[in-house]
């Protein structure tokens, strides 16, 4: 089923692969980019084609969202893929990587290729498996790394489970690295953060909350960096999220080690301050953390040391979180979210806007080698055309994953989604 | 004036209701509705050291308590305060209530809601317990203490025992010795003395202090002995026993010979210092037997009797501002 052509016209374009960020006209035919010019060419636009005003609105690459969680397989009430899905159109997502802390857990090529079945079933956005690192997520051996990602997952990772065993560790990347796949892996020593539910400081301290130091965080990050170096393997930091830790990492990146990193979009946006009177859907592993880690974050992610930005959506329905703060499950949603509240740092003058889509877009393609995540000729058109300064609030309720834990409820925000496009389908339109 | 009982002015809880529906954190008062609190108390001090202890100035009201942690003294103390003020008062213990079948603490308290009682007492091992109650319940609730966050009513009985003892707090030199990390004790403590105007110290091993506690306005000390040179107050603070092996403390008698108060090391406090520990005492961990039953230093049975007035005196202004709604 081919999709009706579509002509943007009048659309501030913006591509973070050659840095063009101006005024344009896009033509989408059969799914892929067909044409991009900074004017309109009427001998271009044919009747069959539904021409879109975008009346200087932007457009640029759909989003990629490398941290995902659903509930499907084994927790559909929380989210299924196709709930997920549509919050993701709605929120100019155009590809997802789900993560293998399912039940059953994706550590086996079969699962992989459930969850591909179910997305192409569903047909709205990308849908794409991150594989368990090691069997059943329990950090000691490996899980069937190659037959995964000949069925189609695009990178494996423990996701919260940290692996403790160095010597797993150190297998893992060997293995993985000689396969040429991606290891993503939390920083996070597990003694150290052993039952916290909050970040070390003044006001965990004050709130009685059992808390965990930033060191752990560098720790894991220093083993991690130097077994990096002691197998050559590519490895993605997944959700740095202080400033020492980020040192760890800028030295590793200095060292020319294949390294790139991720930090979300919750991290940059918040600090344990939010937390306020035990607000649960603040409570987010790792920890929110204080204001100087936050914007050493944000200035990492200016200056590129950070590569990707995630929505580490995590639904969590209210039989999770409606709990004592100790007791409820970490996480929040943020896929209709993440767009809006990237923004904030453009309208807060922090971080340059073609670098804050880059680290959404183009950043997470090459990192799982896609060809989306730029406007070039031919490359796939998942687009999405935002009013980067609409103001909305956010209210939780109204979101569209089932799950409605969202850290964003009641904040005010700049970045309203107008047209969400995947393969050249519209998937989204306000 | 409508004297009630020696002492307890009834006008006054009428002009000086509680500031808030509930009673979450000390941070609810300020020193004036502090200062109103304890000379409620002393009346109510004077009324049940009589023969006839009732009053029904919550007559008709109904108070449950809600212990999801087990109590002796917090719980029978909140009891005999609501009887003697005239209220129905309810125990629940999670033993016999349904949260052991899976029930979640918010459901149980929704449930105690619509049955319209007036004031909820909750006692929880998790923080922000208290205050997620509150959130829920459309009565007055009252923090008998969640997990390692907060205790303010210990921290009252602890201001008045010391009032009542000195005549004042401000300006008094007060030591809260031992296990501040997981203490809810000490943080009520800390913000209420604070407000009052003592000096307040904390004392113990380092592995005991929460982390940047040095930012609470307090004095921070390691050693004991530096730690209570010259205090009015020696309080002392609970050890929990699962956290004395090897983990936090490497034995209870290391232990006791570096932070349990004994009587060669009370020498160094000022004269007249007074003892206090909010119970129940491990005796020979923190504290001698030998200081903790010497009723010339100690207050630790004050504080106990205290308990029941400053609980009547919360519950009576409570239910002042719940009149008055």
């Amino acid at each position: 089923m081919s999709a009706r052509p579509v002509a943007f016209i009048n659309a501030r374009l913006l591509d973070p692969e050659s840095g063009y960020d101006g005024p344009g006209s896009l033509i989408v035919s059969a799914g892929a980019i067909a044409d991009l010019s900074k004017g309109v060419n009427a001998s271009d636009l044919s009747q069959d084609m539904r021409v879109i005003d975008a009346q200087g609105a932007l457009l640029c690459p759909g989003l990629i969202d490398l941290r995902v969680k659903t509930g499907e397989p084994g927790a559909e009430p929380k989210e299924t893929l196709k709930s997920a899905a549509r919050a993701a159109a709605a929120g100019g997502v155009t590809s997802i990587v789900v993560q293998p802390d399912t039940d059953p857990v994706i550590d086996d090529p079969a699962v992989v290729d459930f969850i591909l079945r179910r997305a192409r079933d569903i047909e709205l956005v990308h849908v794409y498996p991150a594989g368990a690192a090691t069997e059943g997520l329990r950090g000691l051996g490996m899980a069937e790394i190659g037959l995964m990602r000949e069925a189609g997952c695009v990178y494996v990772t423990n996701v919260d489970s940290p692996i403790r065993d160095s010597r797993v560790m150190r297998r893992l990347l060997a293995y993985a690295g000689g396969l040429g796949v991606l290891v993503s892996h939390r920083p996070s020593d597990p003694w150290l953060s052993a039952d916290a539910v909050a970040t070390e400081g003044e006001f965990a301290g004050r709130m009685g909350l059992a808390a965990e130091p930033v060191a752990g965080e560098t720790i894991m990050l220093e083993r991690d960096m130097a077994l990096v170096e002691l197998t050559g393997a590519r490895f993605m930091v997944d959700q740095i999220s202080a400033a020492a830790p980020l040192e760890s990492l800028a030295r590793a990146k200095a060292r020319g080690l294949p390294v790139i990193a991720t930090a979300s979009i919750n991290h940059l946006s918040f600090n344990e301050l939010d937390i306020g009177d035990y607000r649960t859907f603040c409570k987010l592993a790792p920890p929110l953390r204080c204001e100087d880690d936050r914007l050493a974050l944000v200035d990492s992610l200016a200056s590129g040391l950070v590569d990707i930005v995630v929505s580490a959506h995590a639904p969590a329905p209210p039989e999770e979180k409606r709990l004592p703060y100790d007791e409820a499950a970490p996480g929040a949603i943020g896929l209709q979210t993440l767009l809006p509240a990237l923004l904030t740092l453009h309208h807060e003058g922090r971080v340059p806007l073609a670098r804050l889509i880059g680290a959404v877009t183009l950043g997470p393609a090459r990192a799982i080698g896609s060809s989306a995540g730029r406007l070039s000729v031919g490359s796939p058109a998942d687009l999405v055309l935002c009013d980067i300064d609409a103001p909305i609030l956010i209210d939780a309720a109204a979101l569209i994953s089932k799950s409605k834990n969202s850290a964003f409820d009641g904040r005010r925000l700049q970045g309203a989604v107008l047209m969400t496009l995947v393969d050249g389908r519209i998937v989204h339109e306000a | 004036m409508t004297a009630l009982a020696p002492g307890v002015d009834e006008a006054r809880t009428r002009a000086f209701p509680f500031p808030g529906r509930n009673f979450l954190s000390i941070l609810d008062l300020d020193p004036v509705h502090v200062g109103e609190l304890l000379n409620l108390a002393d009346g109510f001090v004077a009324l049940n050291r009589q023969k006839s202890k009732k009053l029904d100035l919550l007559k008709g009201r109904t108070l449950i308590n809600l212990f999801f942690e087990a109590s002796t003294r917090t719980q029978s103390s909140f009891e005999l305060a609501g009887k003697r003020l005239g209220a129905d008062v309810v125990n629940m213990s999670p033993r016999a209530s349904s949260i052991v079948k899976g029930e979640t603490l918010v459901d149980t308290a929704v449930t105690l809601n619509a049955m319209q009682p007036d004031i909820l007492v909750v006692r929880h091992a998790s923080s922000g317990a208290a205050s997620l109650l509150s959130q829920k319940v459309s009565c007055s609730v009252i923090n008998a203490g969640d997990g390692q966050h907060e205790h303010p009513t210990q921290a009252l009985l602890d201001a008045l025992s010391m009032r009542r003892a000195f005549g004042h707090v401000d300006g008094l030199t007060v030591a809260i010795c031992g296990d501040v990390l997981h203490s809810r004790v000490a943080r009520s403590n800390v913000a209420l003395l604070t407000m009052l105007g003592a000096n307040v110290r904390v004392v113990g091993p380092p592995t005991l202090m929460p982390a940047d506690v040095d930012r609470w306005g307090v004095e921070v000390h390691q050693d004991l002995k530096t730690g209570i040179a010259g205090a009015d107050v020696v309080m002392m603070l609970r050890l929990q026993l699962e956290r004395m092996q090897g983990v936090l403390v490497p034995s209870t008698r290391e232990y006791f010979r570096l932070w349990g108060l004994d009587r060669e090391k009370l020498a160094r406090a000022a004269e007249g210092v007074r003892v206090m520990h909010p119970g129940p005492m491990n005796r020979g961990v923190e504290i001698d037997s030998d200081v903790a039953d010497d009723l010339a230093v100690s207050l630790i049975q004050d504080q106990v009797e205290m308990g029941v007035a400053v609980r009547m005196a919360v519950l009576a202004a409570l239910a002042a501002r719940l009149e008055n709604r």
